[in-house]
């Protein structure tokens, strides 16, 4: 029943991992912006993790994480070989891909491989695709060579200047909706406060924003509401009517609070943890 | 009526051993403790053996009730086992969630005096002696994996009671099973949703080994219609039965309902009982602590997220429901046992909105006095409220139990399966055929939020069907 991991590459050591999977029955069904839930081991939560790639003839997915908390950190100390308890999916609905002309995809931090997928299925419908993406440092870039073997333009930033421009990626997006007046849509995926800030900035500009959300899930199969969010005043939940919404609709400060819902015991989870590795367990 | 028997005064039924409220009210240990073989045969000589027993007409599964029960009142276990199980595939289950007094027990001839015949207890008696025995000796007569290579094939989707027993029938006839499973356990509500404290985990993984046994096979998170879909199923067995549930839970759709702090019924059961909860950080699934907690609604899911916040830790928990005591929908043993564990009812209060601090932390619900006033098309009073009645009761986790609409998954990948006017899957009541030939459905996601028993029911006559189609 368990997922093999049949490679993994360090992105930021630590940190951030790309895992190919052997996951035929995922790989099959799974489309742009789909994700997996994941189990680690037998006494594991079960979180969710956008499916940053797929590839059906091999039968395999491609996941990338950060390391947040005892389930990431878990799922970092396994390695080529080793196995994932459970892998549950394709879930959520996928997204809504068309030729439209021109879609920015925007990424930050992790959210970068997910919106890879959203991107490449942009761009295979025919889609001109501008991709611009974002983090701290060069170091924390992720995905750049993926995207540059297929978008038709790719902008670089980062906060401290240390590759591409300096700055955040709504000023990359700014500036281009300021004179591209041809933009069908603008995809976002990454951090809260990078997803509110994208669809703050293309409101003005009236251009169609899509986010994809990352609520608590339990189940991501609609059975438990853990991951309701307000998207225009209604309560949806992310895992079924989801995960991607119009940007122009969330309530971002209600999701952030959500977020943090179970911050105490994810710290008091996490901390025993790495106790237990302190002590060499 | 039926015997000279019943002229003469009848022996009260024997009471069921429970834990002591105080004491089980900070555990998960299986608050009723079960009969001991003297208590069980002495409840057994209780039965009047009728001629033309009613108590069989009240249950889902046509259990030859009065049968096992003479072979009880014997101490013939395993021939009251072989009783129960040749139309019950999940008998501990059912001893011990089934809704007797409105079914089995509500047809007695002896309720007329009061005290029905406890069948229900006395099934969970035999089917508990048979697996214990089990357990201790691995049985030798059934061969695991005795299906020929050749049997027909039968594909379940869900793995809750309905599918549970439609494989149960189907792979006793010697068709091959596979269930489908979109959690990383099987066991649908009996795992996510009933607690321990009711239904120990263990009871269900015997009776799931006992499919094992005999041969069917449990493929976990595969979601039905995303991981796979029915069209595809079809091509590869003769027949397809999706029990997949009820699903998606009805929220108040008041203000302040998404504030941290309110919880479906499902999420937090789902946490504590498939995620293990109770053990964190043991277990790394974490429930949200309630000092104050408020649970709404007042059916059986009600009263088990009640006592489970309790069992959690918490200091006061508050039933808060539209109607009075009398119209709550939970069976009364239920409502019993959570009063003496010390779960409060707030009745006639319905809430108006929550109330949270400047971080989106619950504090409160603003609830409102209520009065009962006509009766509604349910035949029960409708409430209405008391003008100007308005008070506040401090909460930190408020729990809903309003029950479930159709999950939306499988029904959006399958089109062609037609659905009733509630959105569920309309299936011949006979049969549990749906519109789609050779695919049957059954439980919650064909009745809306029921019992155990019914979704049984529901799967042993489509299993039934199956096995009268594909047996040569």
């Amino acid at each position: 029943m368990a997922t093999k991991i049949l490679e993994k590459k360090i992105l930021i050591p630590g940190k951030t991992s790309k895992m190919t999977l052997d996951a035929p029955d995922i790989a099959a069904k799974a489309k742009p912006g789909h994700f997996v839930m994941l189990r680690m081991d037998e006494a594991g939560e079960r979180i969710p993790l956008t499916i940053a790639d797929a590839n059906p003839q091999k039968g395999q997915i491609t996941i990338v994480y950060l390391v947040l908390g005892k389930s990431t950190a878990l799922l970092e100390q396994l390695n080529e070989g080793d196995s994932i308890h459970d892998v549950c999916g394709p879930l959520g609905k996928p997204t809504n891909i068309e030729k439209k002309g021109t879609v920015i995809c925007v990424g930050g931090g992790t959210g970068i491989a997910a919106m890879h997928h959203i991107a490449k299925g942009h761009s295979r419908a025919g889609n001109h695709v501008v991709g611009i993406i974002g983090a701290r440092s060069r170091d924390l870039l992720l995905f750049e060579e993926e995207l540059k073997s297929f978008a038709d333009e790719l902008f670089i930033c980062t906060d401290d200047g240390s590759y591409g421009r300096k700055g955040l990626v709504t000023d990359l997006l700014c500036e281009r909706l300021e004179k591209d007046k041809s933009v069908a849509e603008v995809v976002a995926v990454g951090p809260v406060p990078m997803m509110a800030a994208v669809a703050k900035t293309t409101l003005p500009f009236n251009v169609a924003t899509t986010v994809s959300l990352n609520p608590i899930m339990v189940d991501g199969i609609g059975m438990c509401g853990a991951c309701r969010v307000s998207v225009g005043g209604k309560t949806k939940f992310a895992c079924v009517d989801g995960p991607e919404f119009d940007g122009h609709q969330v309530d971002f400060a209600e999701l952030r609070r959500r977020l943090g819902a179970f911050r105490e015991q994810e710290q008091l989870s996490f901390a025993k943890f790495q106790e237990g590795h302190a002590n060499g367990n | 009526m039926e015997t000279k028997k019943s002229a003469k005064t009848v022996a009260p039924r024997v009471p069921m051993p429970c834990q002591p409220p105080h004491v089980r009210a900070h555990n998960f240990d299986e608050v009723a403790l079960g009969y001991t073989g003297e208590m069980a045969m002495q409840e057994a000589s209780r039965c009047l053996q009728c001629k033309k027993p009613r108590c069989v007409t009240g249950c889902p599964v046509e259990v030859p009730i009065r049968d096992f029960i003479a072979q009880v009142a014997q101490g013939n276990l395993a021939e009251a086992y072989k009783i129960i199980s040749s139309t019950n595939s999940l008998p501990a289950v059912c001893g011990r969630v089934c809704p007797q007094e409105n079914q089995c027990e509500g047809k007695c001839i002896l309720l007329a005096k009061g005290q029905p015949i406890a069948i229900g207890r006395l099934e969970r008696f035999v089917a508990d002696s048979h697996n214990s025995s089990k357990i201790n000796a691995p049985r030798a007569e059934m061969p695991a994996c005795d299906i020929s290579p050749q049997a027909r094939k039968v594909a379940c989707i869900g793995s809750g009671p309905s599918s549970l027993t439609c494989a149960g029938v189907c792979a006793a006839a010697g068709l091959k099973v596979d269930v489908y499973e979109a959690l990383h356990e099987a066991g649908g509500v009996l795992i996510y949703g009933i607690p321990a404290f009711r239904l120990p985990k263990n009871v269900v993984g015997v009776e799931i080994n006992g499919l094992r046994h005999l041969g069917v096979e449990f493929r976990l998170n595969h979601v039905g219609g995303r991981t796979v879909d029915v069209r595809e199923l079809l091509e590869n067995y003769d027949a397809v039965f999706i029990g997949v549930g009820a699903g998606l839970p009805v929220f108040l759709n008041v203000p302040g309902e998404n504030l941290v702090g309110v919880f479906s019924a499902n999420e937090y059961l789902t946490r504590v009982n498939l995620g293990r909860a109770y053990d964190f950080p043991e277990q790394d699934t974490p429930a949200f602590p309630g000092k104050n907690v408020t649970v709404f609604g007042a059916g059986n899911v009600a009263m088990d997220a009640a006592r489970t916040a309790l069992r959690m830790g918490a200091e006061s928990v508050h039933i808060v429901y539209r109607r009075t005591r009398d119209e709550m929908p939970a069976r009364k043993e239920e409502i019993e046992h959570a009063e003496e564990e010390g779960v409060k009812f707030a009745m006639l209060a319905a809430p108006v909105r929550f109330n949270g601090n400047d971080e989106m932390r619950l504090e409160s619900v603003t609830l409102q006095k209520m009065q009962l006033g006509e009766p509604d098309a349910s035949g029960r009073r409708r409430p209405v409220p008391v003008e100007g009645e308005v008070y506040e009761l401090p909460t930190d986790l408020a729990i809903v139990a309003l029950g479930t609409r159709a999950n939306p998954i499988l029904l959006d990948a399958t089109p062609d399966l037609t659905k009733n006017k509630w959105g569920y899957i309309e299936a011949d009541p006979d049969t549990g055929e749906t519109s789609i030939p050779n695919v049957f459905a059954g439980g919650d996601i064909v009745t809306g939020a029921a019992t155990v028993i019914l979704a049984m029911g529901a799967g042993r006559k489509a299993g039934q069907e199956i096995v009268r189609r594909l047996k040569p």
